[in-house]
């Protein structure tokens, strides 16, 4: 008898911790859907803003999910060509916004203008040399959005906000620019 | 002696007093037991939708089905007064495998917080007729329509839409009782040009 109140014991003590653990993975999931969660920012495309190795940034989904993002904003995508892949990448138009882009930046100066259509948005990277963003593939709907980065916590001598778009990233774009008010 | 000291001395007379008030709120507190009860209870509340959120965005849910698009699938007459509840299930999210035939439950792409239900016809790489003759599906893309073509907003016209929007995969008809059944997979042979 009493071996079995001691198997009974050890039973209700693992149910206890195994719902104790579940509990836990519920509240991870419940926070870094709807509130905030960390991601591993890496690669070219964003280059003056994050750097190539990687960084990890604090995104937060309040502002996604209420539709308080605005141009200028970085945030991650699901990305439209794969989704089992998230890009990072700043929001340059928000619906009906006229856009203007450089098609080829390595090659040529020609510049293309569009209207952002409905429920979509027009993203891409800081660095536009070596960036695949909506130039390639199009207007964004806004359904992919997955949040907005607000802080970089590491490495840590980048820890800080993130800053609006860089003046001297898009040079292609000021000569065009510098033309036109001539 | 020690009286007439307290109240000669206002400060300490006032904490005191403070002291007294702390000690009996707390048995009162004490006593009573309800504040106890009142967190247990939040506690539980809280504990069951954490668990729920979790289930319902991870693994299976339940939504109702509004109007007429999908129509001899959900809601058959336009007469019945309750719409179709259907059963979905998201592991398919985790690798975002889906196949000809299924239907599913994705947010609009002209507005995020629409949903909308409908058939996978063509996967990416396949060539579908429409109006301008056959296109491609882009790489990543889907294209979805109703199996009412007569009223369906669909991707014939907005176009094809990125697997990252579905949300699920629907399985069952759950209710009304009477129309319990399994959603099956059914491929349509006319929209496709290859």
């Amino acid at each position: 008898m009493s071996r079995f109140q001691q198997w009974a014991f050890i039973v209700k003590e693992a149910l206890d911790k195994s719902f104790l653990v579940a509990k836990f993975f519920c509240a991870v999931h419940v926070t870094s859907t709807y509130l905030c969660s960390t991601a591993l920012v890496y690669g070219p495309s964003m280059l003056p803003t994050f750097n190539l190795s990687g960084e990890i940034v604090l995104l937060e989904s309040i502002s996604t999910r209420y539709g308080k993002v605005d141009s200028g904003d970085v945030v991650i995508v699901r990305s439209p060509e794969n989704p089992r892949k998230v890009i990072t990448k700043r929001i340059i138009g928000m619906e009906g916004d006229s856009i203007t882009y450089v098609v080829d930046p390595i090659n040529s100066d020609r510049t293309e203008t569009l209207v952002v259509p409905k429920g979509h948005i027009w993203v891409e990277g800081d660095n536009i040399y070596s960036s695949n963003d909506s130039r390639n593939f199009g207007p964004v709907p806004y359904g992919l959005l997955q949040g907005k980065v607000f802080w970089k916590i590491w490495p840590a001598g980048a820890f800080g906000s993130i800053g609006r778009r860089p003046q001297t990233v898009d040079p292609a774009l000021k000569v065009v620019e510098e033309l036109k008010n001539s | 002696m020690f009286s007439t000291l307290l109240f000669m001395d206002p400060v300490l007379n006032f904490t005191v007093f403070q002291v007294c008030i702390y000690l009996e709120l707390d048995l009162v507190i004490t006593d009573m037991g309800t504040q106890n009860i009142i967190w247990n209870v939040c506690k539980k509340y809280l504990t069951i939708g954490l668990v729920g959120i979790t289930l319902t965005d991870r693994y299976a849910g339940v939504c109702p089905i509004r109007g007429s698009s999908m129509s001899p699938t959900f809601n058959p007459s336009l007469g019945s007064f309750t719409d179709d509840y259907v059963f979905l299930e998201k592991f398919c999210l985790d690798k975002y495998k889906f196949s000809h035939g299924d239907v599913v439950i994705f947010s609009s792409p002209t507005n995020y917080k629409e949903r909308c239900v409908k058939r996978i016809v063509a996967m990416e790489g396949d060539y579908i007729s429409n109006v301008n003759g056959a296109s491609k599906v882009p790489e990543g893309h889907c294209w979805v329509e109703g199996d009412n073509s007569a009223s369906s907003f669909d991707s014939r016209s907005f176009g094809p839409i990125p697997i990252g929007l579905i949300h699920g995969r629907v399985t069952h008809v759950i209710w009304p009782p009477q129309r319990m059944r399994k959603v099956d997979r059914r491929i349509r042979q006319d929209g496709l040009a290859f």
